[in-house]
């Protein structure tokens, strides 16, 4: 069944009433969700009817119907892809065997941990974002911030359905802390630390939604490679929410970059013109790709192993490989030497989170090129890079050294003498943080950014995207 | 990946080869400690672990997340002495974690993987020790710990924060203490971990069954419910929660600020291929790397003594009768880690007489805090006495003076050989020493333990001594009264020891350290019997089947691609 049943309390495609168990679960933990958006959510905006993107079903036609809607009204359901007759496991010890439907006993703590650490980064980000209402360029952004606001809220749903539906008592224990948990609380903060930075100016959303999001997105592409059935259906629907958001990062960046070309290519000065300097948006760039490639873990990984050999997260586009036992070969990891930068063979299955990150530096490159295509249509000279993997890390065995962006060696004093030409400086964040004035007049933009190249489901670009 | 099976003997081939990893040094102080700060503030103590990852005793493994090996653990037995000796004044040590959401992940796997198995057996024996030093000093030294769990204690961490008086767990959603051991490395916790939730927390046994065999331990609330922590605190007030909890228990506690404290000198010795030879105390290594000849040699007199309890106290680490402690200690922890080919080891204590050896511990019954603590150094030297898997035979022939503390060695012994002979006079002196200050791990006193099945023998020893501080029995007396193994004359002196140390040489030393084992503890349990006995017949074991070692055992597999396979026959 593929129609989500909006007839419910609790919109869902996994036909809910029929467990009636489940349901009251849900239900009962429902109204500590609609708390915590009351808290925690943009609730400045609660009021105000937003032009949002809602799901009626799961199939290409259904997940986007359009309408105005209150975000406290937001039907936040559960939606899994359809189940495939007699889906196997695709990867590690279990392959070829028939894909779990329930949790195996097992494997019930790994499973239940790498759910509650995906679900975690869901509300955390909303709560990172709560207070850029006040700020956005434009009513489309504030709309877009909003959407991605209410899908995190949904991402949160999904992965509650899990530990509700799978996990028995421990499984709503983790459900409520989910929501106790908060970012950058000192008491209880979320458990990654990318999830904890503040994110207060809108180049920082930006950034996050390209970059962090992604993360996110190489997440949820390994889960959905699950040997568990419910976990990979749902982390498939979420894949088509999650592109949304990266869209907004991609597209969002290349605005901000289009709009000082063009400040550029009229020949005047950047900051007299209210537009951010290419130098700084590039420092963004490295703090928050940087940041976002901590998420990966450790490059030689013990949890990754055990994961993938018990088919409970695999590698993205599994599919796409050219065997799924990978018990055989080697990864070829470079790590630091005495004399510099060598290479170390890495059983496959340890070195799980490094393949998976591989795939991530390739997306992002993908998403500079973009960026550099912006410059080369003004005839504008400068090119954006990726800062190198190694760069500014905390997480891994290329932390607590110092590498410069292309990845090479350096020493403190070096660091020390760049690190403000490599990362935002005080003065970069204040300048940026002056720039951030709400524009919410239709049709109007900021200083800083370029209008879009065409409004949301073909809207005209005066559309009120959200009635203030 | 690293082989879990025997490899060449980690040490020097005694007497043969030359070393194949230099000997282990047990000596260290805190400016020179790599894994822990130890900071003071008034009568509080800090103790805080922050492993250097590069900082392993062997190559091959790096000790992340605050996990120890022998090295870390060695500082921290440092430190604990210290503070007793270097710092009477403090009432609480606060025991806490120094990186980031961690406290301390236990023994490092990759270490032990790449261990040989005596060296883990003795690696486990030497941290079990440093752990039940930290609950000595809270029955004896006017101290108190207290575990402040910054973050996630797992398996030797939660084990380390057991050992502590309190524990107290910081509540952010996310750190837990756990024995992660069974589930994921098919072993069982090794510093007394199951011992201490089951007979010191007495938690109960489902809530204990269901705890250690959940990897991710049990956090928060539900922690304090199970009484696996005492307390939590919130992360924005941990500082201050550790901060008043500390002075709340060392408010409980008399002050010690009057006491004057000594320096903890630093252990000098001579190397001599195996051998190593101190001031007052000397273990010879045989030519063949079997035999050990432990002597402590007394003073040639008493002039130099200390009259009183603080002329003691005064003399600090340089007088003799602790240094000889110190060297005896020394010698006993470097035979076990650093010689595991030598099976047998005889002990002499030599001085003009045993009446002069049973004067030199007269002031340990003082109950001044610096005498005090000597009594209790002695005491725990002599459980690590009988806690070392050697045979140990105790020669009293001519020259030789068991007197008092000394005598207590001699009873600690697995054979007492003593010379009979009219023209080699020997005798031994019996203290007070052996009737109550230096209890064994079972509770009992040595004769106590000795005499388990006839315990008018020790009323009787009791009864000789009577009222005087000590009694000198000649060779017959102590041979009557139950105290020799054999009392041979000089014309089968010399054959019968021989005799006896050659047997012994030629047996499996598994069989022979098992056997001891099983003979040394007659009498009652205790938590500290259980935890030593336990370690050696279950972690022992299990350490050393297929399903932990193995090709495809647990503790094999863990942080490689392969799942474990297990023989799932029930033993």
């Amino acid at each position: 069944m593929t129609g989500i049943d909006y007839s419910q309390k609790i919109p869902n495609n996994v036909d809910l009433k029929s467990d009636k168990r489940l349901q009251r679960a849900l239900e009962s933990w429902q109204p500590h969700f609609l708390d915590w958006w009351g808290a925690m959510g943009p609730t400045d905006y609660n009021a105000n009817d937003v032009y949002l993107r809602t799901a009626v079903s799961v199939d290409a036609a259904g997940w986007a119907q359009y309408g105005y809607v209150k975000m406290p009204d937001y039907r936040w359901g559960i939606f899994l892809e359809p189940q495939q007759a007699d889906r196997t496991i695709g990867f590690g010890d279990h392959f070829g065997e028939a894909a779990w439907q329930q949790v195996p006993g097992e494997y019930r703590n790994w499973l239940r941990r790498l759910i509650v650490t995906q679900a975690d980064t869901e509300p955390a980000s909303v709560e990172q974002q709560r207070l850029l209402g006040h700020t956005a360029p434009s009513l489309y952004d504030l709309r877009n911030l909003f959407q991605v606001n209410v899908e995190e809220g949904r991402h949160l749903w999904a992965m509650v359905y899990l530990l509700h539906g799978y996990f028995g008592k421990d499984g709503r224990e983790e459900a409520e802390e989910l929501l106790e948990r908060r970012s950058g609380n000192p008491d209880h903060p979320r458990i990654l630390q990318t999830f904890n930075e503040p994110c207060e100016d809108w180049l920082s959303f930006l950034c996050f939604t390209m970059f962090t999001d992604r993360d996110g997105k190489f997440q949820l592409l390994s889960l959905a490679e699950s040997g568990f059935d419910p976990l990979a259906r749902t982390c498939r629907f979420m894949l088509t929410e999650e592109a949304h958001h990266m869209f907004v990062g991609q597209t969002g960046v290349g605005r901000v970059i289009e709009r000082t070309c063009q400040v550029l290519k009229d020949g005047k000065d950047p900051r007299a013109e209210g537009a951010i300097p290419m130098d700084i948006i590039q420092k963004y760039i490295n703090f928050w790709s940087s940041s976002s490639t901590d998420l990966f873990g450790s490059e030689v990984s013990s949890n990754a192993a055990n994961f993938f050999r018990a088919g409970l997260k695999g590698r993205a586009y599994e599919e796409r490989q050219p065997e799924h036992l990978a018990m055989e070969g080697v990864y070829n990891l470079p790590t630091m030497g005495p004399s510099g930068i060598t290479t170390e063979e890495i059983p496959l299955r340890n070195a799980m989170n490094e393949i998976l990150r591989d795939e991530y530096v390739k997306d992002n490159e993908k998403g500079i090129a973009y960026w550099n295509r912006v410059c080369e249509r003004f005839g504008n000279e400068y090119r954006f890079s990726l800062p190198h993997r190694r760069f500014h890390r905390s997480v891994g065995i290329y932390a607590g050294r110092h590498f410069d962006l292309e990845g090479n060696p350096i020493d403190e004093a070096t660091w020390k003498a760049n690190v403000d030409r490599w990362l935002p400086t005080a003065a970069d964040k204040a300048y940026v943080k002056s720039l951030m004035k709400p524009c919410y007049e239709r049709g109007k933009i900021a200083s800083w950014i370029a209008p879009p190249a065409k409004g949301v489901n073909d809207q005209p670009s005066d559309f009120e995207y959200v009635k203030l | 990946m690293t082989q879990t099976t025997e490899k060449a003997s980690p040490t020097a081939t005694a007497g043969h080869a030359a070393p194949a990893q230099p000997a282990v040094d047990f000596r260290t102080e805190p400016a020179k400690y790599r894994h822990w700060s130890l900071t003071f503030a008034d009568d509080v103590a800090t103790l805080t672990m922050n492993v250097a990852p590069d900082g392993g005793q062997r190559p091959g493994y790096e000790l992340k997340l605050n996990s120890y090996d022998l090295g870390v653990d060695i500082e921290l037995a440092d430190a604990i002495q210290r503070v007793r000796f270097e710092h009477p004044e403090v009432r609480v040590v606060v025991v806490t974690g120094g990186i980031d959401r961690v406290f301390c992940a236990g023994a490092n796997i990759m270490m032990l993987a790449s261990s040989t198995h005596g060296f883990k057996v003795n690696f486990c024996k030497y941290t079990n020790e440093t752990r039940l030093y930290i609950e000595d000093a809270s029955e004896n030294s006017n101290k108190r710990f207290l575990a402040a769990l910054n973050g996630t204690a797992s398996g030797g961490g939660y084990e380390l924060a057991l050992a502590c008086d309190q524990i107290l767990l910081v509540d952010d959603r996310n750190s837990a203490v756990s024995f992660p051991e069974l589930p994921l490395l098919g072993v069982l916790p090794g510093t007394g971990g199951l011992t201490r939730i089951a007979d010191k927390r007495k938690i109960r046994r489902d809530r204990n069954d269901v705890f250690s065999t959940l990897a991710e331990g049990i956090k928060g609330k539900r922690a304090v419910e199970w009484d696996l922590v005492d307390r939590i605190a919130p992360l924005s007030r941990w500082s201050e929660a550790v901060t008043e909890m500390a002075r709340e228990m060392a408010d409980g506690l008399p002050s010690g600020a009057d006491r004057k404290s000594i320096e903890w000198s630093r252990l000098e010795y001579t190397v001599k291929g195996a051998s190593r030879i101190y001031g007052n105390v000397s273990l010879v290594v045989s030519e063949d790397g079997r035999q050990g000849a432990l002597e402590i040699q007394l003073p040639k007199d008493d002039a130099g003594w200390p009259k009183s309890a603080a002329e003691a106290r005064d003399q600090g680490a340089k007088w003799w009768l602790l240094r000889t402690l110190r060297e005896l200690d020394d010698a006993l922890c470097h035979m076990r880690l650093n010689l595991p080919e030598v099976g047998l080891v005889t002990l002499r204590v030599t001085g003009p007489s045993a009446e002069l050896a049973a004067k030199a511990d007269s002031l340990l019954s003082d109950n001044h805090w610096f005498t005090t603590e000597v009594r209790h150094f002695a005491k725990r030297v002599l459980k690590r006495y009988d806690n070392t898997a050697k045979s140990f035979y105790a020669i009293a022939d001519e020259g030789t003076a068991f007197g008092g503390l000394f005598l207590e060695l001699l009873l600690a012994s697995d054979r007492q050989y003593v010379l009979n002979d009219a023209d080699a006079p020997v005798s031994l002196a019996l203290g007070s020493a052996s009737f109550g200050p230096y209890p064994m791990s079972n509770g009992l006193t040595r004769l106590e333990t000795r005499f388990l099945g006839d315990p008018t023998r020790v009323d009787a020893l009791r009864d000789e001594l009577g009222q005087q501080s000590f009694v000198v029995l000649d060779a017959d007396t102590a041979d009557e009264m139950g105290l020799a193994t054999s009392a041979p004359d000089s014309i089968d002196w010399d054959d019968e020891v021989r005799l006896a140390i050659e047997e012994r040489v030629a047996y499996s030393p598994d069989a022979l350290t098992g056997m001891e084992a099983n003979l040394r503890f007659a009498g009652p349990e205790t938590m500290e019997t259980k935890i030593f006995g336990r370690l050696s017949a279950w972690q022992n074991w299990i350490f050393q089947r297929p399903n932990a070692v193995g090709q495809r055992g647990a503790l094999h597999c863990y942080g490689t691609p392969q799942r474990p396979e297990f023989d799932y026959r029930r033993t």
